[in-house]
């Protein structure tokens, strides 16, 4: 027999497992988007975060979770959504880095402790440079502030000559 | 991407009882499952009030950049308006959904997008303009996202707990916003003599309705441990223009602010001529198909 706790842990690493819809080289665990997994009143609550106040990924993951857990036999599963804290990217696990950039994807720096001065120059790296994933070259620049998604930037590598994706820091 | 059964895409060939239809469909309360009780000692009505007007600000806005999809120079700015007018979107569904919790009359996200009429919509008219070029653009966004940045780090302490919890996500979103403007303000002003008019010009035309996003407001007033006094914010937000200004070698403009109507304004529901088209572009599909599902 499945004691309670043993079927958490099952529940919990069901959970992390889930890939996200538009980075599915990382895991919501591995995006620190997935908050909690408990036990309530014989239910299952699955807690999430969403990225970006407008991420439409976030009702594809909650769906996924509800499939999964379903399939593996939890019949009651509520997928909670929590706001606070919001969501930073220092929450991007270590092994999430790495995924990240085995993609091709350059994972983020620590995200600004506060929001800072607005910017004024137009040319230098406001902080320290965006590795290029493919050659390790630090000579990268951004062509674009936004991505193809809510998370992410565009850069191009001086080194390589070759465009990647970077998640950006908030 | 290896083959997976349980891949979000594969779900969405199935049967399901939600009514999705493509990636992201399939809409819920944005808010399901948060704890929306009202604080004690909060008037919920002004809560609801107050929300409206923040969640019609980024929804009014939201749209009005979304009209410059395919008009953009560039696909990189293109995404970028994008992905802002994305954000904007998810800051006032939250909001709305805010409001109708707090009002506690049923209505929720979709009735109150598509289904007020004109005078019933609350944000301020610098969000409701209409860009006549790009450097309009570049200088409404840096100071719509400066201004509601301030407001939002402020509400970041807010009493209601909800209200909190989507200011201190969206004033990240909005910090991007604002630096994204910002470098677009210097590259036009410290740019050609023809992009420096342009961009001065610019400026001319929207600065009469900036004095109106520091107008107190009875509502805001209603809540003094909720809402954030526009008022106060209003040197912090100058100290940002003129800072970017001044690198943008740009004149803050010497313009009279937009006369009120019989001291009312967009806060009251007073709008200009342009929302009307606005709004009837933004609500035409819900209300052609009123029990639509998406």
């Amino acid at each position: 027999m499945v004691t309670a706790a043993a079927s958490l842990a099952i529940a919990r690493d069901i959970a992390a497992a889930v890939p996200d819809p538009e980075l599915p080289m990382v895991t919501v665990a591995d995006l620190g988007i997935l908050r909690d997994v408990a036990a309530e009143d014989g239910r299952l609550v699955v807690t999430i975060t969403p990225t970006y106040s407008g991420c439409p990924a976030l009702r594809e993951i909650a769906q996924d979770l509800q499939r999964r857990l379903g399939a593996a036999g939890f019949a009651d599963v509520t997928v909670r959504t929590a706001l606070a804290p919001a969501w930073s990217s220092d929450w991007i696990t270590a092994a999430g880095r790495r995924k990240l950039r085995d993609a091709g994807i350059a994972p983020p720096h620590a995200a600004p402790r506060n929001q800072g001065p607005v910017p004024l120059t137009l040319t230098a790296t406001r902080c320290e440079p965006v590795t290029c994933p493919r050659c390790g070259s630090a000579d990268t620049a951004q062509t674009a502030a936004f991505g193809a998604t809510a998370c992410k930037a565009l850069f191009r590598c001086r080194g390589c000559r070759e465009p990647f994706e970077h998640v950006k820091a908030i | 991407m290896t083959e997976d059964e349980f891949s979000a895409y594969q779900s969405l060939s199935e049967e399901t009882e939600d009514h999705r239809w493509a990636f992201g469909t399939g809409f819920t309360d944005p808010l399901e499952g948060i704890d929306a009780s009202v604080p004690p000692g909060v008037d919920a009505q002004a809560l609801a009030a107050y929300c409206l007007m923040l969640g019609d600000d980024a929804l009014i806005y939201s749209h009005r950049l979304q009209q410059w999809m395919t008009r953009m120079p560039e696909l990189e700015e293109e995404t970028a308006l994008a992905n802002i007018a994305l954000d904007l979107l998810g800051q006032a569904r939250m909001l709305l959904a805010r409001a109708g919790l707090a009002e506690g009359a049923g209505r929720q996200e979709d009735q109150l997008a598509f289904f007020r009429e004109e005078h019933e919509f609350r944000n301020v008219l610098l969000a409701e303009r209409q860009d006549a070029d790009f450097a309009e653009l570049a200088g409404r966004l840096l100071i719509f996202s400066a201004w509601r940045l301030a407001l939002f780090g402020k509400l970041a302490a807010s009493a209601d707990p909800v209200l909190a919890a989507i200011a201190a996500k969206g004033a990240k979103e909005l910090a991007y916003h604002r630096d994204y403007a910002a470098q677009w303000v210097i590259r036009l002003g410290d740019g050609t003599p023809v992009s420096h008019g342009r961009m001065q010009a610019a400026l001319g035309a929207i600065w009469p309705l900036v004095t109106e996003l520091f107008h107190r407001d009875a509502v805001t007033a209603a809540l003094p441990a909720v809402a954030a006094d526009p008022a106060g914010v209003c040197a912090e937000v100058d100290a940002v223009l003129d800072t970017v200004l001044a690198a943008a070698t740009l004149r803050r403009p010497d313009v009279a602010p937009m006369a009120r109507v019989a001291g009312r304004a967009g806060r009251d529901g007073v709008h200009t001529e342009a929302f009307g088209y606005l709004l009837a572009e933004l609500q035409s599909v819900a209300r052609a198909h009123p029990d639509a599902t998406w």
